[in-house]
């Protein structure tokens, strides 16, 4: 019969040689093997306590951003709501009261700010929406939880910490992706 | 009252060692569990169990104490003595063969002012080495009755196969060890042992005949890779597939310390038993020399345990023809060959 392919290998089944058949050389290699391996290195990262660094470019958890006076930045536009894909996003909007102004940067500000981590597919498309800087996808990603409403994250989830009464926090919330503040 | 003249301190001093060496073996099987988790993760480049406890050093606590909080079945179909006995008898056999072995040399102590030598070895009887190959064989039947009562196809198929693979081997192993008899002219343990002390370890006399005894005795333990009646992917699991809970844990247990009495027996007929080598034993304090030795031997042991476990995470199963193949047509014909070889070496070396 003609072959199909031009890949067809004929393969010669000679029959074992004595050495072979006693079987007992191959078993030595393959235990020699299994015994390298005592002296390789664990890969395993153990994850609670050790945990795998991610790379620059890594999408993980949304952070609301605050300026350096620790004002929200977010103005409840709702542009990355429309922006995201997986519609993860919901927002609703008030308007800043007198003797607000050291809470919110602009005169509107969003009241309730939500994401839903189940939804969310992390593309970062919000980051980019956002006028004003106001989001941005963190190092870290969101942990397990027992309850589906554990992931909907409010504002209080999101927001970063006050630069100037949590200094030490907000240092450790911010991570390198934070956009440069201005 | 002659007639009841026990040696009571003599009883109490064997309830005492028989409790010493069950409570040992248990242990060590318990960890041999961990150990080989261990020894496969490392072998795999794994990291193996490590929450329970320092170094996952609880984990076979854990993992016994899961086995007895599980629901005990017993299937409707089965034969519910046969079932029970099943494991029951796996595990007996397991113990009992611990009881001839020579755990060490004698302990010398004074108590309430009489002279004490005690033989750390429960039975010294002159036929020891038949009494093990005795209860090794029977072990098959924890298997046989396990899978038998189980009332189901799988079960009955791994505990023929356990039975016929056990048969096999038993073959081969006892001829090998003929060899090592007509050396030592003697099936006492003990006296094996202290030929050993005083001469050369008997692997340098017979390395053919410890090769077929140990792949023997993996066939006898059912352990990779001759596993063939507990083939998981094949059988589910074999002959203990309808147990659950701690009749689970007995069939479980039973082989691991299977496998430690195992080592421990290649480490007395071929590696010198309590020796230790380079060593002159009489120079020392008796109860200190029978001390190295108890941890000599265990130290033998423990290697041989390694490699047990070294061979189950290296090598595949064997298809069961093969298996038959390996015991009849190549390890009896070599048994027969190294032992007509020793009776004309002894033969010739007699003038």
């Amino acid at each position: 019969m003609q072959p199909l392919t031009k890949k067809v290998k004929q393969l010669e089944r000679k029959p074992m040689t004595l050495l072979e058949r006693i079987y007992l050389p191959s078993i030595f290699k393959g235990m020699a093997i299994t015994f390298s391996h005592i002296f390789k290195k664990v890969p395993t990262i153990r994850y609670p306590e050790e945990k795998r660094p991610f790379a620059k470019v890594f999408r993980g958890l949304q952070v609301l951003n605050r300026d350096e006076e620790g004002r929200e930045r977010c103005t409840a536009c709702g542009l990355c709501a429309l922006a995201c894909p997986a519609e993860a996003i919901t927002m609703e909007a008030a308007e800043r009261q007198r003797g607000e102004e050291n809470l919110y940067r602009e005169e509107k500000y969003a009241a309730k700010y939500e994401i839903n981590m189940l939804r969310c597919i992390f593309c970062g498309l919000c980051e980019e929406a956002c006028p004003k800087d106001a989001i941005y996808l963190s190092e870290t990603f969101a942990p397990a939880n027992y309850k589906r409403k554990g992931f909907i994250y409010g504002k209080e989830d999101l927001l970063i910490p006050d630069p100037l009464t949590q200094p030490e926090e907000y240092e450790k919330a911010k991570g390198e992706r934070a956009p440069a503040t201005h | 009252m002659t007639l009841l003249a026990i040696d009571w301190t003599l009883l109490i001093e064997k309830l005492v060692l028989i409790a010493v060496i069950i409570t040992a073996s248990l242990v060590i099987a318990m960890y041999a569990t961990y150990g080989e988790r261990k020894v496969a993760a490392i072998l795999q480049d794994r990291v193996g169990p490590n929450r329970a406890g320092p170094f996952g050093l609880l984990q076979p606590l854990a993992d016994g104490m899961k086995l007895f909080f599980k629901e005990e079945i017993i299937p409707n179909t089965s034969n519910k003595l046969l079932f029970v006995l099943g494991p029951c008898l796996a595990m007996l056999t397991a113990m009992m063969t611990s009881a001839v072995i020579p755990w060490g040399n004698e302990i010398h102590f004074t108590l309430f002012g009489a002279d004490r030598h005690i033989p750390l070895q429960i039975a010294d009887i002159n036929i020891g080495v038949l009494f093990i190959f005795g209860v090794v064989s029977t072990g098959v039947y924890g298997i046989m009755i396990g899978g038998w009562a189980s009332n189901n196809k799988f079960s009955l198929m791994a505990a023929m196969r356990g039975a016929s693979q056990v048969i096999s081997y038993e073959l081969a192993m006892g001829l090998s060890f003929i060899a090592l008899l007509m050396l030592t002219g003697s099936l006492s343990m003990k006296t094996i042992v202290e030929q050993q002390v005083h001469g050369h370890w008997n692997i340098i006399y017979q390395p053919l005949g410890f090769l077929i005894f140990l792949i023997c005795a993996f066939a006898e333990c059912n352990r990779a890779p001759f596993d063939l009646p507990e083939a998981e992917n094949e059988l589910n699991f074999g002959y203990h597939q309808e147990y659950s809970s701690m009749k689970l844990g007995f069939y479980l247990f039973a082989e691991y310390i299977n496998m430690f009495i195992s080592s421990v027996i290649m480490a007395t007929l071929y590696f010198g038993g309590y020796d230790v080598p380079f060593l002159n034993e009489a120079n020392l304090p008796v109860n200190i020399a029978a001390l190295i030795g108890v941890v000599a031997l265990l130290v033998k042991a423990f290697i041989f345990i390694f490699i047990f476990m070294w061979v189950r995470w290296t090598l595949p199963r064997f298809r069961y023809d093969q298996l038959m193949n390996l015991g009849w047509k190549s390890l009896i014909p070599l048994a027969l060959v190294n032992m007509f070889i020793t009776g004309a070496v002894i033969l010739w070396r007699q003038g």
